[in-house]
């Protein structure tokens, strides 16, 4: 387990304040944030590259705060995989065993031939753990950007280590191998319960890789939860600006009954963000919410839980969802199999081309927004 | 188009300095190569050759001290930051900077038999005046600052995220050093032994101040050009200049062959 206690540290123009964070054995954790969010500080913090200002570090309950990194038995991938240029593939993964080794042969008494064989036997099962034994002899180089990133995997995980910090690991490569190794990094740590912990801005790697989200903002830990718990019930509205919920409304509780809220949405003070619907002022949401009567809240629809139909007989003339706001198509952007909706009053849907196809939506239309009560969530203001 | 015309201005303008070495130093041995038989008796010549001799091993010795202690501050001065770096990387630029003759002196005043430094390390059996070692010290003051100013530059293009990868690997900062680190940085490393031995073998007028005895080729040539002319001098120096220019260009192709073997 990694446990955090009120970690702090300026370096160069990033900073990370008071971070208390703990991270469970053989979990998947991520850390999605914006750029400058001071992700790759906590992490190379955790890894023993810098020490902290402030605060303890511990590991597996052993402080080890001012540890150098070399002591702490973690594997860390960077996003430009950093494998050694003047090295070959097999010569990478050796790299840590050899250092490893070393020491541990000279305490145990044994020869330097059987310690070679050991470390050929472990390239090479790490090689075929990851598929890439055809590779073994080749330069870094030579590699195309997912080879090198599955060497990078491989260069960590022959040290077996009780941790797995990886960097931005994707970014770098193209859709398809970056599919291809969300589910290695997955079945990975499945398979031998390594903890990891993964620095993302991207969300959808975040929530398709994580048992658990922290989102980190101008270096503070902002939310901590399931991904679920972070996309559906963000702690704010920059976190939920952040995390895509594009619909985000400010408004006051007129009624709650039994948890079913009425919120009038305020003619002008919305949320603010660019994005943010802007309501002629005579709109009311229904959420599920905690709030009474009378209490400022902001109100957060993710765009994909917003239906969209010319009329309500689209559903059968009635519809179990609370909302149905009426609205004027002002653009539609095609995503591939997805379809951006924005309204004229800044409402925007996220739809299946082929519900656009079938609706014949244009610019200019007239439809429905539909959402659930329950998907509208809503944080006090 | 346009971009060829820069190329070709650029090539016009930079053809001039290489004109300047070529036809400086080609006169030198096409006016040789009409006189070969003397070529011929200065390589026989015992003086000469253990003059060059002296002006190669004593420059390989300061391209060895520059490496030994310049290697370490030049790693430092890459990766750290610090109150008073510049002040420190200024002090490593100033024999760059003073006339050689004025650096000859204050080596002098600091080597010499009554010299600060001088007078106990002669106690002690090293004599920096009219010896060996005192040639080693006016060609080391002279060219480390180019070993360096280059292994520097050499350390900070290795980004230092592979020495934290070697690091979390399990191996110590040493280790990561000489295994990662100065691997990476070798092309600068040699590129910056290859001008500092340059500088050193070229080097006369502290030589000269402070020890012109055993003979370096360069006093010998001067000696032989204020005692005998232009006549008795150029043989020696063409054969300097050939041997340089061979021993250059072999270190060149070795250090090419590391650069490309890191990529």
């Amino acid at each position: 387990m990694i446990e955090l206690r009120g970690v702090s540290k300026r370096w160069r123009e990033f900073s990370i304040k008071n971070i208390t964070l703990e991270i469970k054995k053989g979990e998947y954790f991520v850390i999605l944030g914006p750029t400058g969010a001071g992700k790759t500080l906590l992490l190379e913090l955790i890894a023993g590259f810098h020490f902290p200002d402030e605060g303890r570090i511990l590991i597996d309950g052993r402080d080890m705060t001012f540890s150098p990194p070399e002591e702490r038995n973690i594997g860390f991938i960077y996003q430009d995989y950093m494998l050694f240029p003047h090295l070959t593939v097999e010569k990478n993964i050796a790299f840590g065993l050899r250092a490893r080794q070393r020491g541990r042969f000279k305490r145990e008494k044994r020869e330097g031939r059987e310690r070679r064989e050991e470390i050929e036997r472990k390239v090479k099962e790490v090689l075929q753990m990851l598929g890439i034994e055809h590779l073994a002899k080749r330069r870094p180089a030579t590699l195309s950007g997912g080879e090198q990133q599955k060497v990078a995997i491989a260069r960590a995980l022959a040290i077996e280590p009780r941790i797995l910090l990886l960097d931005e690991p994707l970014s770098a490569l193209d859709m398809r191998t970056k599919e291809q190794l969300r589910e290695d990094l997955r079945r990975l740590n499945r398979e031998n319960g390594i903890t990891m912990v993964h620095v993302t801005h991207d969300q959808t790697e975040a929530a398709m890789l994580a048992d658990r989200i922290a989102v980190m903002m101008r270096g503070r830990i902002v939310q901590i939860g399931t991904s679920r718990e972070i996309f559906s019930r963000p702690a704010s509205a920059e976190i939920a600006e952040f995390v895509g919920v594009e619909n985000i409304f400010s408004g006051v509780v007129v009624r709650n009954e039994g948890g079913l809220a009425e919120i009038k949405i305020a003619s002008a003070g919305l949320a603010g963000s660019a994005g943010s619907a802007a309501f002629s002022g005579s709109e009311t949401i229904f959420a599920v919410s905690k709030y009474g009567e009378g209490t400022a809240v902001n109100v957060f629809v993710r765009p994909e839980d917003i239906i969209l139909a010319k009329s309500i007989q689209d559903f059968g003339g009635s519809s179990s969802a609370r909302n149905v706001i009426r609205c004027e198509i002002e653009r539609i952007t095609s995503m591939g199999a997805l379809v951006r909706v924005r309204m004229r009053n800044g409402l925007v849907a996220l739809v299946t081309a082929h519900a656009v196809e079938e609706l014949r939506l244009r610019e200019g239309d007239e439809v429905l927004a539909i959402f659930k009560a329950t998907a509208a969530h809503t944080i006090k203001t | 188009m346009k971009r060829e015309k820069i190329f070709i201005l650029s090539l016009f303008l930079g053809i001039f300095l290489i004109a300047f070495v070529c036809i400086a130093l080609g006169n030198m041995f096409y006016t040789q190569a009409k006189d070969i038989s003397a070529l011929i008796e200065a390589a026989k010549d015992a003086n000469v050759l253990k003059a060059i001799w002296i002006s190669i091993s004593a420059a390989s010795t300061a391209t060895l001290i520059a490496f030994i202690f310049g290697t370490p501050l030049a790693y430092f001065l890459a990766r750290k930051e610090f109150f008073g770096k510049s002040v420190i990387e200024g002090i490593v630029d100033v024999p760059l900077m003073i006339p050689h003759i004025v650096a000859g002196i204050a080596l002098y005043a600091v080597f010499m038999r009554y010299g600060v430094l001088g007078a106990p390390l002669q106690r002690l059996g090293l004599a920096f005046q009219d010896a060996f070692a005192g040639i080693v010290v006016a060609m080391l003051f002279v060219s480390f600052p180019l070993f360096v100013d280059a292994a520097k530059e050499g350390f900070k293009q290795v980004d230092p995220r592979f020495e934290n990868v070697a690091r979390s690997l399990g191996a110590s900062q040493l280790r990561t050093f000489f295994e990662v680190t100065f691997p990476l940085a070798s092309p600068s490393i040699i590129s910056g032994a290859i001008m500092c031995w340059g500088r050193a073998i070229s080097e006369f007028s502290a030589v000269l101040v402070l020890a012109s005895f055993p003979r370096s080729a360069p006093v010998l040539i001067y000696e032989r050009f204020t005692s005998y002319g232009l006549k008795a001098a150029m043989p020696v120096a063409v054969l300097l200049i050939s041997i340089c220019l061979l021993i250059f260009v072999l270190l060149r192709l070795l250090g090419t062959k590391a650069g490309s073997s890191k990529k």
